[in-house]
């Protein structure tokens, strides 16, 4: 029998496994809520990027400047 | 902006946010580390031997170090959101340096876990042997190198090395990247982080091994895991004295405050004793310029001396040698205090009128003030320190942390000590019983006093972001306080919630135990 190639063995081997199993069903559950919580909810609505929304591009040296020096 | 108007609980607040994070972030990264280096000689023993109970052995582990590993994803990068919301001014400030280590790390995490991650759980029926255990091990060492480069960002701060800054960006820029890398902070604090977590990981599997003993189930299994956790357990924690006794050096070499704080030394001098115990007042910081010691102090003789210039005579300086200026063994000048706000207010001026001569075109005064900024840059920092207090970090945390830290070490010796005594042939482990019971109980333990070894390194570096360079009130980002809390508490739940999903579910896998078939 021909031997599968490399591509074919690794989905393979990723297609199996996800679908044998038992406790890593429950893990992926916790893993993509977590994922959820944190990037569609503390980062986009917690967690802006201060630079970005203090200064304009391009001008992020001047803000930082102005306030490293003023402290 | 003046300092008057950033809220100081606001400063506190984003303090220990970050704390909250790291502390909640280091729980699952050791664990990780150590159970990959035991499940890996498992492994390597069933690939040697054939017999099926190590490979089920093997397996039991790598289902523990699944569950903490899954727990653990992902948590490392909450850090970086509070880098640029809470920490916007640190950020940009080292944003050249710290941006290599962490691409590293994070396409060496990325790339190298996650492939071999997935061979390590899905692969025991689908590939070869010898390519399982390659996987295994690659694991371990994928996670190992994530580490690597973390702490190397981490030194960094603790020891900035291999940078120059530029006002024209008004960063850091990498210089060089070998003396990052490769810096001696780094190397120190790789060698006893991750020795500390092949500690913590021998801990855990000897104490879930322990209570296997205690109900009599799986005892061959439990004997088997706790003679190779012994093993891993003792000779990571002789190395870890070893590697801590360096650590000290490199700590005295370059962060002299720390060690003072670590030893609540308020006034140095030659011939310093290591000290024991002493009656350091948990919870207020002590009256350093006028106590002399602490009280009912007992110490060893002339081993802080030894421990910090590899001399039993050498100078150790103590808090207030530090502010005053000290001279060095090897003649060098410690500048005092005064000198160094005198210097580092020179330096902030300099990039203030360097900026300003930016905008008008003025290139004269830009190069003069570049060339007083670069000769006083190597105290930016103290610029900001308006009181000797301000560069002094909490005493009692150093103080008592450390001492956890090393009491504990010395404990866990004796601990695996004591088991591989009891594991000679002709002993029965399962008599003394007290003994199984203190291999439990020290899993929570290990965890304890493994986040106080972050505790000593990070409480003692306050109140610097980058040592001498960025104290936390300039780099912290000017939030309403309210905010923080907000995120703080939330965070605070999501963790807790996290935590016990966790902890249930490794619970109820111990519980269940290994699939031994017929033992």
């Amino acid at each position: 029998m021909k031997k599968a190639g490399f591509f074919t063995r690794a989905w393979d081997l990723y297609y199996d496994g996800f679908r044998q199993m038992t406790l890593g069903k429950t893990l992926w559950l916790v893993i993509l809520i977590k994922l959820f919580i944190m990037f569609f909810v503390l980062r986009l609505l917690f967690f802006p990027n201060f630079l970005s929304t203090h200064s304009e591009k391009g001008q992020e040296a001047e803000f930082v400047s102005s306030e490293i020096t003023n402290r | 902006m003046n300092l008057l108007e950033i809220d100081a609980g606001m400063i506190d607040w984003s303090r220990a946010q970050f704390a909250l994070t790291a502390i909640y972030h280091w729980l699952f990264v050791p664990l990780t580390l150590g159970l990959a280096l035991v499940m890996g000689i498992m492994e390597t023993i069933y690939y040697r031997t054939g017999k099926e109970f190590w490979k089920q052995t093997a397996k039991f582990w790598q289902k523990l170090f699944g569950v903490n590993f899954a727990m653990g994803v992902a948590t490392g990068l909450i850090l970086e959101f509070e880098f640029g919301t809470n920490w916007s001014n640190y950020s940009w400030f080292v944003g050249d340096i710290f941006g290599a280590p962490l691409a590293i790390e994070g396409i060496v995490a990325f790339f190298m876990e996650s492939t071999f991650v997935a061979v390590m759980f899905f692969g025991w029926k689908k590939v070869s042997k010898g390519f399982h255990l390659t996987a295994t091990w690659l694991t371990g060492l994928g996670a190992t190198i994530s580490a690597w480069w973390i702490l190397v960002a981490n030194s960094w701060m603790q020891h900035p090395v291999g940078q120059e800054f530029n006002p024209e960006t008004v960063r850091n820029e990498m210089v060089s990247f070998s003396d990052v890398a490769l810096s001696p902070v780094a190397i120190d604090k790789f060698i006893h982080t991750v020795l500390s977590a092949w500690v913590l990981g021998a801990i855990f599997v000897a104490g879930v091994s322990a209570w296997y003993l205690l109900k009599k189930r799986h005892l061959n299994f439990a004997r088997s895991s706790l003679k190779i956790s012994a093993i891993v357990g003792f000779a990571s924690s002789l190395l870890i004295a070893v590697s801590g006794d360096h650590s000290a050096y490199t700590v005295a070499q370059t962060q002299p405050m720390k060690l003072a704080a670590m030893e609540a030394l308020y006034d140095g001098g030659n011939d310093q004793g290591l000290t024991i115990v002493a009656a350091v007042n948990p919870f207020a910081q002590p009256d350093y310029a006028n106590e002399k010691e602490p009280g009912m102090k007992i110490a060893i003789p002339n081993l802080l001396s030894f421990l910090a210039t590899h001399d039993f005579h050498g100078f150790v300086p103590g808090v207030n040698d530090i502010i005053r200026g000290y001279t060095k063994d090897d003649g060098t000048v410690e500048l005092p205090l005064d000198e160094k706000i005198h210097r580092g207010q020179a330096a902030i001026t300099a990039l203030h009128n360097y900026r300003l001569g930016k905008q008008n075109g003025d290139e004269t005064v830009m190069r003069e003030e570049g060339a007083i900024l670069k000769e006083n840059m190597a105290y930016f920092g103290y610029g900001y320190i308006k009181d000797a207090d301000q560069i002094v970090p909490y005493i009692p945390v150093c103080f008592y942390a450390f001492r956890i830290m090393v009491g504990g070490g010395c404990l866990f010796i004796l601990l695996f000590a004591l088991i591989l005594f009891y594991l000679r042939k002709g002993k029965d482990i399962l008599r003394p019983r007290w003994l199984l019971h203190a291999a439990f109980w020290c899993i929570p333990l290990a965890y304890i006093v493994s986040e106080c070894g972050w505790l000593v390194a990070e409480f003692g570096r306050q109140p610097w972001t980058i040592q001498d360079m960025l104290p936390t009130w300039v780099g912290v980002s000017d939030l309403q306080s309210s905010s923080v809390v907000t995120t703080f508490f939330l965070f605070l739940i999501l963790f807790t919630t996290l935590l016990i999903v966790e902890f249930n579910i490794l619970r109820k896998q111990i519980k269940k135990g290994p699939d031994l078939g017929e033992e």
